[in-house]
């Protein structure tokens, strides 16, 4: 039974039934209910966007129309006729492929194999090189480029992404659903992406596409649905809509799409790098010889092409990765060869960028996620027992004040929504009141309002003397929080400039490896760093070179 | 020099390495069935208890039937359901896998006690009990060392080197293999992709316990051919530590097999020759815990292994 695609479809569009439609789904997880009659109607060859706050239900609708949970109500029409999903075989059999919010390949495996698990060409014994062959085929045909033989625990998240994407077309989904798919994206990513996107609906295909970033929603989708706490909140057409009502459809308020920001009041030295290196995972050299300062009261944002260095930063300074050469000071003493313990005693915090593997325990319950790290210290441990009142008092106040939900301080962390995950973290490391933060895509599956609390609060944190050092692959988050901009290239800082000061041009040529003293990039370097920068929705062409 | 002479003269001995074949079957059968168990996701503690279950049945039937095709078929079958109540209590009841390994551990010692007690009080098992057949071999019989190691020996032995080949084209060319491995790992991208994860973990908890269940034969029906309490004396663990020494895989299971097969017969072999035999005998497990200490790199675990799966909801 292998199924492949075949890219030719039927011509004939029947406009009046739309392809699908998910009517009363209604799904409680004990007293919560995650969808409260929720309606979706999706029309053949669209892209429709689903939108809403964290929490608000997306991915347990998605969820339920890939079978993955089953609902209390409601039914689900396709193409004018109902259908059963018992499970995810069901899903496949009428046509949904789904790639899941959060990756799901077996890293060890091949990418061949991962894409035709459980539809291998072959007998009883897998024929491995037609399964090679096949994928490969697949992925020239819709431009994916991506090694059959590679292992995909080596393969960066943006070629792990189109794997997802391989094994939805190896199954002939016609309707595919793309759980935040760009989270994990770097800009240039998300270009290509989309531009997969376009051309997989110009050839018959129907997509369902979840984000948080309302630009894209502006510059993919055709129609968008706003789910609120459970419920819909309203249909728009994107072309007759605006970023700011979508928002407004979302958080039932207005929301600010930008921060406000004084002056910095800029402080003593709390953090100084001084001949910083250290290596990649794969043992090459990462970081070369950083030098780099960062103030109370500042926050300081590295800007770069991803993979340049900035993630290792951030590990080397949190204490994850060995130092190869070079210093840390923190607060003036050299934290180098220090444990992470040691470093929190010093007032670090650090937000990393895997919230799942590194900054939760997933099968914990959110109070204890909540003091994690300060485990043993009072109040939380007094005489070297656990001071159960003071870490239900933190848990409460945490809870309420970054509106963590659902507020139930028992839940365990691996139940709660992507972005309320993210919200426990970043509670937490600023509950320590820290001297020094490292925050590596502090906003990442974050909804609008949830993006615009947590800049809020890093700002506050500044205002109050903390010193912040903010990694992000999102330009506009780098310019809208940083008093200066350090541009990153293979391991170097290569510059530092006053955000006041910065022209976006010339960081993006920086970015790219370009010097001001004559050494050009080369022209996909520039177009590279263009597509980052690109003001614009991302889609939307930034420069001439991105098409022919 | 009379050290290096005694070594010498038993290296050269058949014996020896007959005896290192004889004694790695069982371990071999039973670590394959943990191989397969774990890739699929399921710790198995267990091959112990399914092991001495499948010993006991195989006197139990075979005494009564005196048909040695009965009586294996017993034992496999045996050790199969017991590892089905370990499949229950792990894969749907999402017991913890060593609480639940263990449990039948004990129970399994406790069970064949007991019947053991109830049908062979007085007197031991009986003498009449069938055999599994030994396999001679016209031709080899007859090459001078080559013959005294191989010619002669018991089917099972056959049987369980065969069984290290089929095993790994099982589990790395088949689809059925291939989903296997997938749900060891990550059984929720398996899941995604419409592969049933309780199937593919039932299936190879079940087949861990027939493995076990016919190395539990092959002790009670060639080895000692006759049952007393807790015979297994510890086997279904030391082919546990066989199936984490070779790292999860056929071949290194069976490799590891072998080493302690080897350390076991050079131990009988060395017995009347003044040798601490005893000493000799753990020299193969104290390698195993110096290797695993970090010799032959990191052993890595099917990442999925002992943990159980939850659906969606
Ligand atoms: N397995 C579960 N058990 C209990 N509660 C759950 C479970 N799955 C989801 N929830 C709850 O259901 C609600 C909806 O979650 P869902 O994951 O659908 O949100 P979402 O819209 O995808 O959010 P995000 O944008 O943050 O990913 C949340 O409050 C979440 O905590
Ligand atoms: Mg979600």
């Amino acid at each position: 039974m292998t199924a492949l695609v075949s890219p030719v479809v039927p011509e004939t569009i029947p406009s009046a039934t739309p392809y699908l439609q998910m009517r009363g789904i209604t799904k409680a997880f004990g007293t919560l209910l995650a969808n409260d009659h929720v309606d979706l109607t999706v029309r053949d060859r669209e892209i429709h966007a689903v939108v809403g706050e964290n929490g608000a239900g997306k991915t347990t609708l998605m969820n339920i129309l890939y079978g993955l949970i089953h609902p209390d109500s409601g039914e689900i029409v396709i193409d004018g006729s109902p259908v059963r999903i018992r499970g995810p075989r069901d899903a496949i059999a009428v046509g949904i492929g789904m790639v899941h919010q959060h990756f799901q390949l077996v890293p060890v495996m091949t990418v061949a194999e991962n894409v035709v698990l459980g539809q291998e060409p072959g007998g009883i014994v897998v024929d491995r090189r037609a399964a090679v062959r096949q994928v490969g085929e697949l992925s020239e045909r819709f431009g994916l480029v991506v090694d059959p033989t590679a292992r995909v625990e080596t393969l960066p998240v943006g070629v792990q992404q189109r794997v997802e994407l391989l094994k939805i077309l190896y199954r002939g989904s016609r309707l595919l659903v793309f759980d935040e798919p760009t989270a994990v994206l770097t800009p240039q990513e998300t270009d290509e992406l989309f531009e997969i996107l376009r051309g997989l609906v110009a050839g018959g295909k129907t997509v369902i596409l979840i984000t948080h970033k309302l630009n894209e929603v502006m510059a993919i989708s055709e129609r968008v649905t706003v789910l609120r706490q459970g419920r819909n909140a309203g249909e728009l057409e994107t072309a007759k809509t605006s970023p700011a009502e979508i928002a407004r459809a979302m958080v039932g308020r207005e929301v600010l799409l930008r921060v406000e920001r004084d002056e910095a009041h800029i402080g003593e030295e709390r953090l100084r790098l001084d001949g910083l290196k250290a290596n990649s995972d794969r043992q090459l050299p990462a970081l070369d010889g950083i030098d780099l300062t960062i103030r109370s009261g500042e926050i300081v944002g590295i800007a770069g092409v991803s993979g340049n260095g900035q993630l290792e930063l951030a590990e080397v300074i949190a204490g994850l990765r060995p130092v190869t050469d070079g210093h840390v000071f923190l607060g003036g003493e050299d934290v180098a060869h220090q444990t992470t313990a040691e470093r929190r005693v010093h007032g670090l915090a650090y937000i990393p960028e895997d919230r799942q593997a590194r900054g939760l325990v997933l099968p914990f319950d959110v109070k204890d996620n909540l003091i994690l790290g300060s485990q043993s210290r009072p109040p939380f441990a007094q005489r070297g027992q656990r001071n159960s009142d003071a870490v239900d008092e933190r848990a409460k106040e945490l809870i309420q004040r970054y509106d963590i939900r659902p507020p139930d301080p028992e839940a365990p962390a691996q139940s709660l929504s992507g972005g309320n995950q993210q919200k426990v973290v970043v509670a937490r490391e600023l509950a320590e009141n820290p001297k020094v933060l490292v925050a590596a895509e502090p906003a990442r599956g974050l909804d609008v309002g949830a993006t615009e609390f947590i800049h809020r609060q890093l700002i506050e944190q500044r205002d109050h003397g903390l010193a912040i050092l903010l990694i992000s692959s999102e330009l506009d988050e780098i310019f809208s929080l940083s008093d200066s901009i350090a541009v990153i290239y293979r391991g170097h800082i290569v510059e530092v400039v006053p955000s006041a000061a910065a022209d976006r041009e010339r960081i993006g040529l920086l970015m790219a490896g370009g010097t001001i003293e004559g050494g050009t990039p080369s022209a996909s370097q520039v177009a590279q760093a263009a597509a980052a920068l690109a003001n614009e929705p991302p889609g939307t062409p930034p420069v001439e070179s991105a098409h022919q | 020099m009379d050290i290096v002479n005694t070594f010498a003269t038993i290296l050269a001995r058949p014996d020896l390495w007959a005896g290192t074949l004889r004694f790695a079957a069982p371990l071999t059968l039973a670590a394959l069935g943990g191989v397969i168990s774990e890739r699929s996701g399921v710790v198995n503690i267990a091959m112990e208890g399914m092991m001495l279950v499948g010993a006991f049945f195989a006197v139990l039937v075979g005494a009564a039937t005196h048909d040695i095709v009965l009586a294996t078929l017993a034992s496999v079958l045996c050790g199969g359901l017991i590892a089905t109540f370990h499949g229950v209590a792990s894969i749907h009841l999402r017991a913890n896998q060593i609480v639940s390994g263990m449990a039948i551990n004990l129970f399994a010692l406790g069970l064949t006690s007991f019947l053991m007690f109830r049908f062979y009080a007085t007197s031991g098992t009986p003498s009449d009990i069938p055999a599994l057949p030994d396999v001679n071999i016209p031709v080899i019989n007859s090459i001078p060392f080559v013959g005294a190691v191989i010619g002669d020996l018991n089917s099972i032995v056959w049987v369980s080197i065969l069984a290290v080949p089929v095993t790994w084209w099982f589990l790395f060319r088949t689809r059925i293999g291939l989903r296997i491995r997938a749900v060891g790992e990550h059984p929720r991208a398996a899941d995604t992709l419409g592969v049933s994860v309780f199937r593919m973990r039932y299936l190879c908890v079940i087949l861990s316990g027939l493995f076990s269940g016919l190395g539990g034969a092959y002790l009670a029906l060639s080895v000692a051919h006759s049952f007393s309490d807790n015979m297994t004396s510890g086997a279904g663990f030391i082919a546990l530590a066989a199936m984490i020494f070779g790292k999860w895989h056929p071949v290194g299971a069976f490799l590891a097999c072998l080493l302690f097969g080897f350390g076991q017969s050079l131990g009988i072999n060395l017995q009347g020759t003044g040798f601490p035999d005893q000493l000799v005998a753990a020299t193969p497990y104290v390698l195993t815990v110096v290797a695993l200490a970090g010799f032959v790199g990191r052993a890595v675990a099917p990442a999925a292994d002992g943990v159980p799966y939850e659906v969606g909801e």
